[in-house]
């Protein structure tokens, strides 16, 4: 018993010795990785959806125990509140920085993610916004700006190929708001019509606050367009659509993710038609290629459905991680070529940017009103 | 040509409502020489207080008619908007009466602001639906005129009103106080009339209009919300200046053509323009007209100052 006893002792610190020369080969480091986005205020559903797409990223990105540069890597994800706000973006993009982040994913919104990218820049840091689709963030000509969701020139570029080729239609009036979103999307759409061979036949304007179309309706009416095309928000083109019928217009009605709403749904109430269609940027879940297992898997985490954006915001973490895994570096400078270069498979479909930041190959969804709410009808590249 | 009668038709809709609401601040303005600018936010007022009362009663007695959920919200709202009237005057511009001209404008402004964050705490900041009671669906078009209930009711209404204002200012011993009092408060005061009595009389006749002017505009488009009084108070001011500021024809004849300026501004500007403006320049179509009558007639189209002015 006694020898028994003396052998053991030092097979255990022999083996203590190894495990621990073990650890000292391979140390693990600590990654922080942002995420911006509104987690209060009316877009806050947005934000936290957001926000455990990438927690789930990292979580998973965790269990691999990824080897980067000779280290272990174990990623932290480091949330900030930027409430949707353009001037509370630039001050959580600052403390991201100050965090010593290696990457980001955010911002949520359009304005907010356009005065943030700016910091990103300069402290050369990549962020990937999973959600927002201002044109204006990838005009910026910022080399560490990405994003993985369609923008809205790709939308109504796909819109006005679908009106033409899918819904053949030959005349087609275009409205907007003058806003910079509904006059980037309907001049986008207008340039795709004359370029797949339709002819705009009317191109008139109104503003976000208006609630009376009746005159520009009429005088589209008069140029006999077979689809009315509106670039604007939810809050027009309900009373718009309404306004149409009741001028006995019964040309089809089409418009982008700004009327793809419940809100437009309740707005323009029974005007509403198969003939109405909209566009969101990104698939609809079951169509992804890896959809049907990210649901399990986000429901199993967090015992809630997905909101919209969590999927993106998932690839968005990744194309991250995998750039730093194809430079073998998780320093920015390093990596950002990488990302440039990625080529990679997500939830959403295949992760690779163009030279200005953009998805590419983007995909946008056709909705038409069905059934009291919108049916998902084609997915467009 | 069945353009441009459907354009006259637009016109008339937007312009009858936007007449109403020139009333109510010209005949303050002929008064107290103030321009309330609070009175597009009674608009909103009547409209959201008709449509809480419309929703009110379709769920708590549900299959009445729709023309007397109409009615009854008309009911509610119209008194509702009076009582506001009176008590923006009592408690926001009487005590200011004598004040230099700024301090009730001013006060005027901030009553906007004030009744504006007020519904906005109350109604919430999203649009809501206003059932559309009166139908909207276009009927059987006359010479290529497509015409709705909703607006031929929209129409009548408003000239009956208009008509019965001019009735009561001009026939009725009210009416001829309220003249009175325009000519000078202080005189028509030492004359036996009891002027803050008109003036809370002028405000509250004026805000029933608003109000009705509310549920008339939240019925054609079918949308209510806190910020909804800001726009058409703004263009019915236009019209009232358009008019004649004080003269209670000039609103309704402002109101008008107003409606009618737009709504061809909108329709024609293009042709006119040999395609160099377009519809985006609607609004400032309607300001030029604006701005070339009151260079051409500085007092508006039916002058500012006239006998009957109330």
């Amino acid at each position: 018993m006694k020898a028994n006893k003396l052998f053991i002792a030092p097979a255990i610190a022999c083996l203590a010795a190894s495990l621990a020369a073990g650890t000292v080969q391979a140390k693990e480091v600590v990654v922080r990785i942002g995420h911006a986005g509104p987690l209060s205020g009316p877009a806050a559903a947005f934000g936290k959806d957001g926000e455990n797409g990438a927690r789930l990223a990292i979580e998973d990105a965790n269990a691999k125990k990824l080897q980067i540069g000779g280290d272990t890597v174990k990623f932290e994800l480091v949330s900030e509140d930027d409430q949707a706000d353009p001037r509370t973006a630039t001050t959580v993009a600052q403390r991201l920085t100050d965090a010593g982040v290696k990457g980001v994913v955010g911002h949520v919104t359009s304005g907010a993610s356009v005065p943030a990218a700016r910091i990103y820049e300069n402290a050369g840091i990549p962020m990937i916004t999973p959600s927002s689709t201002s044109p204006k963030l990838t005009q910026q000509g910022y080399k560490m700006t990405f994003r993985v969701i369609a923008n809205d020139l790709q939308q109504g570029n796909a819109l006005g190929k679908y009106a033409v080729e899918q819904l053949k239609a030959t005349r087609i009036a275009v409205i907007d708001d003058r806003t910079a979103y509904g006059q980037g999307l309907a001049d986008a759409f207008a340039n795709a019509v004359k370029a797949a061979g339709g002819q705009v036949v009317g191109r008139e304007f109104t503003n976000d606050k208006a609630t009376d179309f009746m005159a520009i309706l009429t005088k589209v009416r008069a140029a006999n367009p077979d689809v009315v095309f509106y670039g604007g928000m939810d809050a027009q083109s309900g009373p718009l659509t309404r306004q149409m019928k009741q001028l006995g217009l019964t040309a089809k009605f089409l418009t982008g993710d700004g009327g793809c709403t419940g809100e437009m749904i309740k707005m323009a109430g029974d005007a509403l038609s198969a003939t109405t269609y909209c566009t969101q940027a990104g698939i609809p879940l079951d169509k992804m290629p890896g959809g049907a297992a990210f649901r399990t898997e986000f429901k199993q985490r967090y015992g809630s459905d997905i909101h919209v954006y969590a999927p993106y915001s998932y690839d968005a973490t990744m194309a991250l991680i995998e750039a730093m895994k194809v430079a073998n570096s998780v320093e920015p400078a390093k990596y950002q070529p990488a990302l440039k270069a990625l080529n990679a498979q997500g939830v959403t479909g295949p992760l690779a940017f163009d030279q200005s930041g953009d998805i590419k190959g983007g995909a946008i969804t056709v909705y038409n009103f069905s059934g009291g709410r919108w049916a998902p009808l084609q997915t467009l590249q | 040509m069945e353009t441009l009668l459907q354009q006259t038709l637009n016109g008339l809709v937007a312009g009858s409502i936007y007449a109403l609401v020139a009333l109510g601040y010209t005949m303050v303005y002929g008064i107290l020489g103030l321009i309330n600018f609070a009175h597009g936010e009674i608009v909103m007022v009547g409209a959201l207080v008709a449509l809480q009362t419309i929703l009110f009663l379709s769920s708590a007695v549900p299959g009445l008619p729709p023309l007397v959920l109409l009615l009854a919200g008309v009911v509610v709202a119209v008194p509702a908007c009076m009582a506001l009237g009176y008590l923006i005057e009592r408690i926001g511009y009487r005590r200011l009466r004598n004040a230099p001209r700024l301090a009730p404008l001013i006060t005027a402004i901030g009553v906007s602001f004030l009744l504006q964050t007020l519904a906005m705490i109350i109604w919430g900041r999203e649009f809501h639906v206003f059932p559309q009671l009166i139908d909207t669906a276009p009927m059987q078009p006359v010479a290529g005129v497509v015409v709705s209930p909703m607006q031929i009711f929209t129409i009548v209404v408003a000239f009956t009103l208009m008509g019965g204002l001019m009735l009561l200012v001009n026939k009725s011993r009210l009416g001829r106080a309220m003249r009175a009092t325009a000519e000078n408060h202080r005189v028509a005061g030492l004359m036996g009339i009891n002027a803050n009595g008109v003036i809370a009389a002028t405000f509250i006749i004026g805000s029933g209009l608003a109000a009705l002017a509310g549920v008339l505009f939240a019925s054609n488009y079918a949308i209510a919300h806190y910020s909804m009084g800001f726009t058409p108070g703004l263009k019915a001011f236009t019209a009232a200046v358009l008019g004649g500021i004080g003269n209670l024809p000039g609103a309704m004849v402002g109101g008008l053509v107003l409606g009618l300026v737009e709504s061809f501004g909108a329709g024609y500007i293009e042709h006119l323009s040999f395609g160099f403006l377009n519809s985006s320049y609607q609004d400032i179509f309607a300001f030029m007209i604006l701005g070339a009558v009151l260079i051409f007639r500085p007092s508006g189209l039916l002058g500012e100052r006239v006998a009957d002015r109330a």
